[in-house]
């Protein structure tokens, strides 16, 4: 056993990829293939990225000007509210876990499929239906309470379609739950032979991190949101001060959903960075105990850090010290992987293709969004700056900065994988270089304008302002130029002539890159045997190093 | 493929099982979750106004809440004899436990049913006139009251159909059936667990 090839080579790839095997639709929308899920989820998720960044040029459009000429007050609250329940609950949440967690979880890890494929359908389905709702509440004029929902806002003064809403992201949470238990189980349960938990793929330990969350905080949003759509119909009073009840009941309860949530965000993204960064380098990854539970620290810290939202609330000065030390404390696991990734590329041989491009910007913007993440958890930065642009410039860089790069960077990764076709590596990079300038010239100067006193969620500002939400609204011109470019040449390829992929045009290590480009409906040929570390470059096995 | 009865991915009935059985305990977790914000509420409220909280509780009828418990508690024994039944290969004992546990959750809906219509005549429903409540702390109560024991409710309804689906599979193979009965139990001992929480929050917090 022990000295035969890493992995048992396919002898013959002439069964049909898991595109070609049928072209019906109903191959595509009643098909339980881990594979085909994931594709239908980077189309309904690029839609709704597409309205979310509409909402978004509204909100930069208007902002050119300090009189906030183009929305009136109210459509300028709904067209934040609308680019923050988007981006958030239908594009950032499902982007990496759904897509690639979706693609990659069983193939990284020697299995056929998810363990329950038909639950991971259905959460296709569940996800769609509450799309479905979010589209009907933006065509019937949408919400103004935010994505954050605050009583008693939320639940007497604000008009739109409030219930609708919650209704919609209630129900996605479904969707999720699904989701993260499919994953949990398929970890435990359906690794190949000799894929044992110190050979999984970094990429599987944040993906299972996630999934921890994905179970146990997004119920507390669904109990949450079902208060506040009761406290709306039938007023039963919990979070309403006129009966006794509390409204700061629903900002403990949503933050201790909703800070979990943002490690729902960036913990896949730290799972694909540390998979490009290894892959670029040809090196194994440095640390790699410290990576897997830093990934599992940060999930298990992040559900005691919420009460830093919460700093002005009025909560205890007690409480806040301790939810600041929390917080500080949970920038230690984050430094550790960037820290590892560091090491790991330092006196490598590093191919600076789009890849390593995308995993480069997520380091130095994940970096500035966390060490000002530092600055906000200190008490008395936190209390000038609240609810400033200081704010949304720092969530702005580890959201988009930090998760939608590395969703980039993971998508052009395993983009050959995943269709079979190379895409046109010179523009990959010139598109990772514009969207890493465009995101800095339009978040950086949210920074200063924070600093300077610059409230959020504000259209009518004080003209000093206007030079730095200028130069932040051509900065988001130039980030939408560089979000539109792959969607050109990434299609192009699918094109009849576009180039095929080998099965491994990286030259990486990883399950997925010895099965073929795309992979067959079962993924493998044969059931892999794993008898190697994971990252055991250089590559062991010739075969594996394919140059087509 | 080698054996029967195993479905995609999988190769081994043995490991489909024990993949069926964790994704249970998960989802229960999950559910654990959801019913923690009703406890956090319920625990706001009492911290804040501690007077009013007991007086309220002390409104409801307990003795109804007290028979609930025991015959949810029954039912889960029932649950429980049905698992080993299915276990031991004997379907037939295990189905008439199953719908025996079905006939029990049954009544707790009934009772409960019942003391929601005597809860209606008072007008103590959430949005009805708030004349009929003593304070607004008990009006307060008496609505985390109706959302808590509610969806709870729920979930003994759905539990009552997994029960029922339970009850009424012919499934050939004796494992998948005793794994299929084993995960329902599961659901309804959780169901039973949350009651046994909601009940001394709600109902016990009245007794002086």
């Amino acid at each position: 056993m022990t000295d035969e090839p890493r992995f048992e080579h396919p002898p013959e790839e002439r069964a049909p990829s898991y595109l070609a095997e049928s072209h019906s639709l109903r191959s595509w929308f009643f098909t339980t293939d881990h594979k085909r899920i994931a594709l239908l989820y980077l189309v309904s998720i690029t839609l709704f990225f597409l309205i979310g960044a509409g909402a978004a040029a509204l909100i930069r459009l208007d902002l050119l000007t300090p009189q906030g000429d183009l929305l009136t007050n109210d459509g300028y609250n709904r067209a934040f509210s609308i680019h923050g329940i988007i981006m958030v609950w239908f594009f950032l949440i499902p982007s990496i876990p759904n897509v690639l967690g979706n693609f990659l979880v069983p193939i990284m890890i020697g299995a056929r499929d998810l363990a329950f494929p038909r639950l991971n359908l259905l959460s296709w389905y569940i996800y769609i239906l509450s799309g479905l709702l979010t589209l009907y509440v933006v065509v019937s004029g949408g919400v103004d309470t935010g994505w954050t929902f605050y009583t008693p806002l939320s639940s007497v003064y604000a008009n739109g379609a409030v219930v609708a809403t919650i209704v919609a992201v209630f129900i996605s949470g479904f969707s999720t739950i699904l989701t993260g238990l499919n994953f949990i189980v398929t970890i435990h349960k359906l690794r190949a032979p000799g894929m044992t938990w110190s050979r999984l793929p970094l990429f599987i330990w944040s993906h299972y991190a996630v999934s921890i969350i994905f179970v146990l905080a997004t119920p507390v949003l669904a109990i949450t949101l079902l208060l506040v759509a009761a406290e709306r119909l039938i007023g039963i009073g919990v979070f309403d001060p006129r009966l006794g009840g509390d409204p700061l009941l629903f900002q403990h309860l949503f933050w201790f959903y909703s800070h979990p949530a943002v490690y729902i965000m960036v913990l896949p993204a730290l799972g694909v960075v540390s998979e490009l960064i290894t892959a670029a380098a040809h090196k194994r990854i440095f640390g790699y105990w410290f990576v897997a539970f830093a990934s599992i620290a940060i999930a298990v810290i992040g559900f005691m850090v919420w009460g830093h939202h919460m700093f002005v609330s009025g909560q205890s000065v007690f409480a806040s010290a301790v939810f600041s030390f929390l917080s500080i404390a949970v920038a230690v696991p984050s430094a550790i992987k960037v820290y590892n990734w560091t090491a790991t590329l330092y006196k490598a041989d590093v191919a600076i293709d789009a890849p390593l491009l995308f995993a480069l910007g997520f380091i130095g913007l994940f970096v500035a969004g966390g060490l000002t993440g530092l600055m906000l958890a200190m008490l008395a930065i936190d209390v000038h700056v609240t609810d400033t642009y200081f704010v949304v410039a720092h969530f702005h860089y580890i959201m988009v900065g930090g998760s939608v790069t590395a969703f980039f960077g993971g998508l052009h990764f395993w983009w050959p994988k995943m269709t079979g076709r190379l895409y046109n590596e010179t523009l990959g990079r010139i598109a990772a270089i514009l969207i890493l300038v465009g995101f800095n010239i339009t978040f950086f100067p949210q920074f200063l304008l924070g600093y300077q006193g610059m409230p959020r969620r504000y259209h009518v500002y004080p003209p000093e302002f206007q030079v730095l939400h200028v130069i932040s609204s051509l900065g988001a011109a130039l980030l939408a130029v560089g979000y539109a470019m792959p969607a050109f040449y990434l299609l192009w390829s699918l094109l009849p002539g576009g180039r095929r992929a080998p099965a491994n045009p990286w030259g990486a290590s990883g399950l997925e890159w010895t099965t073929s480009s795309p992979p067959t409906k079962h993924n493998f040929i044969a059931q892999p045997v794993v008898v190697r570390q994971p990252y055991d470059y250089p590559l062991a096995h010739p075969a594996s190093r394919d140059d087509g | 493929m080698a054996e029967g009865g195993v479905q995609e991915p999988f190769a081994r009935a043995a490991r489909q099982r024990e993949a069926e059985r964790l994704g249970m305990l998960i989802f229960l977790a999950s559910e654990v979750m959801l019913f923690g914000g009703i406890f956090a509420a319920a625990l706001t409220l009492r911290l804040e106004h501690p007077a009013g909280y007991v007086d309220a509780a002390h409104h409801l009828k307990l003795w109804l809440g007290t028979a609930n418990t025991g015959v949810l508690l029954t039912s889960s024994l029932c649950a429980a004899l049905a698992v080993q039944a299915a276990r031991n290969g004997q379907a037939r004992w295990a189905a008439c436990a199953l719908w025996g546990a079905v006939a029990l959750g049954t009544v707790f809906l009934a009772i409960k049913g019942a003391e929601y219509a005597g809860e209606y005549r008072e007008g103590l429903m959430p949005g009805m006139a708030t004349t009929h409540f003593e304070g607004r702390t008990q009006q307060l109560f008496m609505n985390l009251y109706f959302i808590g024991t509610g969806l709870h409710a729920v979930h003994v309804t759905f539990g009552l159909a997994l029960l029922a689906a339970a009850a009424l599979n012919r499934s050939a193979r004796q494992d998948r059936h005793a794994m299929l009965i084993g995960n329902v139990a599961l659901y309804w001992h959780l169901v039973d667990v949350i009651w046994v929480f909601l009940y001394p929050t709600l109902y016990l917090a009245g007794v002086r």
